[in-house]
This record gives structure tokens, sequence and C-alpha cells, in this order.
């Protein structure tokens, strides 16, 4: 298994932090000096930035969020002059707002190192013929991975948003052999093979790379069987890299985060407080070596935990797991936190699907009452009641052992599934009631 | 080989070092560049034990090197070249030479201290050639070389460069860039302060950009060159189009 850089990638500890340590430093000299919030905001708090002396007193600095990113749109939190900038891309704004984003000549050339980091820890080579089915746009990824894809030589063809059939009838002429996409869209892909009628003589791939949705090991699992590939999952997010923050190896035992880069950090996302190694919360991460665009610790909103264990890959640097939700999903029933996505694999889990479903939350008295509203498709539609209902209860004693909570699980047709969740995952009636 | 985390070092009340960390690894030339006053001649002065009020660490191959005295240091194997020589004026280069071996003759290396001395003869024949003239008669490039010279002779395996081109002619000083290229290839590591920024970036591997006594800027000196406010600040080019 290659290792792009292992000079970065395989350091020890000591290397590590010091590395770690001078970027920081550097980084925050940097931002107190050209970015007008930052400098603010130390002033507030008193903090000089040469009082960090250590990577521990980072926790000393505020968090950046989203909202100061808004505010700041489009040109407000840049570190250098605009004349500096190279590049202008932008997040698509999903959750609100858009916020603006730039890179220095440097910036890029670091994203580009990441970004074959990730490539490279999948298994591409300059062997491959890449096949990228993100969007080229100033919102998308793909930019990300291409350049990353050419600086590993690979033969790489920039499919952006074309729909299935066509990326299908590419990845067939071109005898493509690395897959880069979505999850959700690798299995469309899959479908649109099997419709075709094409079998593996005519599909050449061999491995994909998949990042950007919720990317669960059914999902991989099904990925991998329908394309006959081996997936690996990846991690990025606009206002930061993306591609480029964290890349899973083939061991597939956690995706490792370029610490020489990125400095992550795992909160609770509701007391701010930093949790020990290995527990799970909201990750932030801190810039440092970003030119244009540096972030002071940034709370991402997703979820995740980190491992410091080794790795057989050989890289040093420390993995965060799958990312499990994100913070705005969050619920709290009855006192106990969890995440939408946990009970889609618990259903997953059991059922051997993964079904579309839908959280309503309602109190009554002082009990919050949760209903599973589950969308029956002819898949998990049996004709005998009674398997239904063995399934039905098994998920609910299933989450009950595992999250704690008892729910109900009601299961719905698709059109009144569609009427009442308007494609919401939560519903949540306590606040109105 | 020499690893440096949160150095503040005080000239009575005027602190010239603000918390710099920085590392050089074994077979590196690390540059150093920054404005007059930065605090480039601190940063080494403060490794050689020079600076005596100094807080934060200093460690030089696994020790802490930090309140070491100077005569220490050097019998570790640290040398400085001070920038504008320092030379022994009226002694002659081979005095010079001598001197720099002093702490050795007591530790009784004589026959490697001769060695050492012509393989320094061989590298700069022209301080073989006037060996017995006194060295404020060399010219510029002359005593660089002796300078250097003269720190070798310590036997040292990490080198301090503090401005080796300064007051030299661009032509005699590409061939001291030269010399400092050719020991870095022959196994010395090597922390370099320039005002040159240009040769500073070609012959070293990584550079560190101080400002008032912080480091700023930091990474692949090939990467840095593409830093346009390194440009401006410290090339000289593209004057004109970024401040009209």
């Amino acid at each position: 298994m290659a290792i792009w850089n292992s000079h970065f990638e395989c350091m020890t500890k000591d290397e590590l932090e010091q590395l770690q340590l001078e970027r920081l430093q550097a980084t925050l000299n940097r931002v107190y000096r050209s970015v007008a919030f930052y400098r603010k905001l130390f002033d507030q708090m008193g903090l000089v930035p040469d009082e960090i002396n250590s990577l521990d007193e980072l926790s000393r600095i505020p968090f950046t969020g989203k909202t100061t990113l808004r505010a700041g749109y489009p040109y407000g939190m840049f570190a250098v002059p605009l004349r500096e900038v190279v590049r202008l891309q932008c997040t698509s704004g999903t959750t609100g707002e858009p916020i603006g984003v730039g890179y220095t000549r440097n910036d890029l050339t670091h994203w580009t190192e990441v970004s074959a980091r990730v490539l490279c820890a999948g298994g591409v080579t300059k062997n491959d013929v890449v096949q990228i089915c993100f969007d080229y746009s100033l919102f998308g990824g793909g930019l990300g991975f291409h350049y990353g894809a050419e600086l590993i030589g690979a033969s790489v063809i920039p499919g952006s948003n074309l729909d299935p059939a066509r990326q299908v009838v590419i990845a067939r002429d071109y005898r493509t052999t690395a897959l880069i996409a979505t999850p959700g869209f690798a299995i469309r892909l899959a479908a649109v093979v099997r419709e075709k009628g094409l079998g593996p003589a005519d599909i050449h791939l061999k491995r994909g790379l998949f990042t950007g949705e919720p990317f669960s090991e059914r999902t991989r699992k099904q990925i991998e069987d329908e394309l006959n590939i081996k997936a690996t999952d990846n991690y990025g997010l606009s206002e930061i890299a993306w591609p480029g923050v964290a890349g899973e190896c083939e061991k597939k035992k956690g995706l490792h985060i370029f610490e020489d880069q990125f400095i992550p950090e795992i909160i609770d996302p509701r007391t701010k407080e930093v949790l020990p190694l290995g527990e799970e919360g909201e990750l932030v991460l801190t810039t440092i070596t970003k030119e244009a665009f540096p972030l002071i610790r940034y709370r991402t909103g997703d979820i995740t935990a980190l491992d410091v264990s080794p790795c057989g890959c050989g890289r040093t640097l420390i993995r965060m797991k799958k990312v499990a939700g994100r913070t705005d999903e969050m619920v709290t029933i009855n006192g106990v936190s969890f995440f939408p996505s946990q009970i889609e694999h618990i259903f997953s889990q059991i059922w051997g699907v993964e079904p579309r479903s839908c959280l309503e939350i309602d109190r009554r008295g002082n009990q919050d009452i949760v209903n599973i509203l589950v969308k029956v498709s002819e898949k998990i539609f049996f004709d005998e009641m009674k398997k239904l209902q063995d399934l039905k209860s098994k998920v609910e004693r299933e989450i009950y052992q595992d999250l704690g909570i008892s729910v109900k699980v009601k299961l719905v047709e698709p059109d009144s599934f569609a009427r009442e969740t308007k494609g919401k995952r939560v519903i949540d009636k306590r606040e109105s009631s | 080989m020499l690893t440096i985390r949160n150095l503040r070092s005080y000239y009575g009340r005027m602190q010239a070092l603000k918390g710099v960390s920085l590392h050089v690894k074994e077979g590196e030339i690390v540059a150093l560049i920054g404005t007059n006053g930065a605090g480039k001649t601190t940063l080494l002065n403060s490794i050689v034990g020079l600076v005596s009020s100094i807080t934060g660490q200093i460690i030089f191959l696994n020790a802490d090197i930090t309140h070491q005295s100077p005569r220490e240091i050097i019998r570790m194997g640290v040398s400085l070249v001070p920038e504008g020589r320092q030379l022994f004026a009226p002694l002659t280069v081979m005095e010079n030479l001598t001197l720099g071996a002093y702490q050795r003759y007591r530790r009784k290396e004589k026959s490697k201290i001769k060695s050492d001395l012509d393989t320094i003869f061989e590298r700069f024949p022209v301080l073989k050639e006037r060996q017995s003239q006194v060295a404020g008669t060399l010219s510029g490039g002359e005593q660089q070389m002796l300078a250097i010279g003269r720190a070798l002779m310590s036997g040292p395996k990490f080198l301090l460069l503090d401005e080796p081109s300064m007051g030299l002619a661009p032509l005699i000083a590409g061939q001291i860039f030269q010399i400092i290229s050719q020991l870095h290839r022959q196994g010395t590591t090597i922390l370099l302060v320039e005002q040159n920024a240009a040769a500073a970036f070609k012959i070293s591997n990584r550079t560190y950009v101080i400002e008032t006594g912080r480091v700023v800027l930091q990474g692949a000196s090939e990467e840095l060159l593409h830093n346009r406010e390194v440009k401006r600040a410290y090339l000289g080019r593209e004057y004109k189009e970024v401040w009209e």
C-alpha cells in the first residue's frame, strides 16, 4: 500500500507536535495581524497570540462558528489581500447563507497535496483512470479531486455533474478504474449498470472513493458488492478543504486526518468542553498552513471520535471515525441525545435495508414520545403480518437496548409518508405544544 | 537535531524574541529571513548561549542547552559564524584558525585538528596561501572564508551562519553560497540567517520568516518563494505592482 507523502504521514509524535506548534504559532501571529475578527476576538479575551506555548493551550482560544463566516461573507475573513488570492470558492449554502472561501497559490499547492494523499490512501495510482463525478463549480469538490488525481499522474475524467446514464457509458468506454462520487451517486450508477445489462467485462472499476453524504458500513457493503470495487471513505469541508481533511486507507479502520495541516479536537457540542480522546463529539478543526482563509478552532458540526491506535498501513496520523451525524440533527429525548443516523443504522442491521424514516417527537405530560415513521416500499413489505410485527418489535427492542429510549415504529405508505414528513428526518412537535 | 520551543529573549527590558518555535533536522539547511531588527541575530546568539536572559527551551541532540554556557554549547558541536566575521584582525590566518580549535587542544585531539586544518586548506586554497598573513588585510570574501574556516575548526555538527554575504560583491557572495552548499552536501547541518533572501531560498530546504520577534510564515523554501508577501518584503520584486 502506497503512502503519498511518507514524510508528513508517518512522523513521530514528537516531530509532529513540534511542527504543529510552529505552524500554529505562525498562523496565530498572522490571523492576529491580518484578520479583523480574530484581532478583536483576541483583544477582547486579553489574549496575545504569543501566549500560546503548547498545543494544549489552543483550548484557551474561543471557537469560530459558521455564523461568523457568514457574517464575513464574502471577503471579511480573508487574511491576505484579494490580489494574492488565486481561487475563489464558496460553500453551497444548503444550511443557510453561503460562505466565501479563498486560496492563495500555496493554499492550492497544499490542497492538491492532501487531495493526492486521500486518493493514494484509497489506492489510486498513476495507472488508474479516475472518473470524478463531483460538480466542478464554485461549490463542488470536483476541482480538489481533479488536481490531486493529476498530481498523482492518473488519467483524469472530469465527469462533473453528468447524469448517471452518461457517466456509466463514459466509465465503460474509457475503462474507468477509480470512481470518485457520493455514495448515493454510486448506488445510482450501479442501478444503471444493472438496467443496461452490463457485466464485469464491460465495467472495469476497481476502487471508489466516496464522500459528501452519510456513508454507513451497510452502504459501503452495498456499493462494494454491486460495483465489485473496494470502497473507501474520505472527509473534507468546503470551508477548509474538500476533499483533503482526512482519508481512509485500504485497512478501512477510520479516516487519517492530515495533522500536519489541520489540528483536530473533539468537543461536547452542548458544554463546548474538549472531550477526552476516543469520545464521540463535534469535530473542531484549526488550519495551520492556510494563508488566505485560516480558521482557528472551527466548529464543523460533524460528529465523530478520534482514534490514535496504530494503523496497519504505516501512517502515524490520528484517525477519525466515519461521521456519525451533524450537531444540528442531534435529538434529545428524555435527556438522552442521539442522531437519526443511529436509528437508521439499527434499521439497516435488522431489516437488511435502510428504509426512509422520520422521527416524530411529541411530549405527553413530562414524557417525550417518539414515533418512527417508516416508509414502506416493496423491499420491506412482507406478506406475512406476523413477520413484519416481529421485525418491528425487534427494532424497538434494539433501539431501547442501544440508545435507552423507547420508541414506536409505524409503517406508513409512501404517499402519506411524503405528506406527513415533508422530506424532514425529524419532526419535533414539542416546541409547538 | 535542534528543536526550539517558545524562545523569548530579552535585552534588559526590551523583548527581542516573542515565543519563537523552530526546528532543524540533521542534514538540513534552514534559512531564517526577516527585516532588520526582526530578531534573527538574537536567535542565533541565544542558541549559542550569548544572550543570558532567555526563557523557553532549546534542545540540541536531545539535550536541553537553554541555559548552558557558550563554551559547553560549542563543545557539544554547535559553531557560530558571527555577523561581520568578528575575526582577530591583528592575528594571522593560521592563528585565527588555531583559535577556532581552542577547546579541542585540551582534549588532546591534535592529530584530528591537523587533518581538519588540511581539509579546510583544501576547501579554501587561498587561506593556505595566506596562512601567515594578518587577517585584517584580507579581502572581504577571504575574511568570510576565514570566519567559516575558523568555525569549522571546532569540528561542529551544526553550523550557524549570520549574514555570510554581508558587504560582499555579488560575485564573491555567490562563491560563499557555493561553499555553504558544499558544506551542506558534505553533511553539515546549517541554520542560515540571510538578508539576501533570494539566495537563501535557493540553497535552503526550509525557511522561517520572522517579523518583530515572531515567526509569521514557515515552510518549504520553494513554496515560500510563491508567497507574494515574501516577494514584496524580501525579494523586492513586484514592488510597483503591489503598491500601485
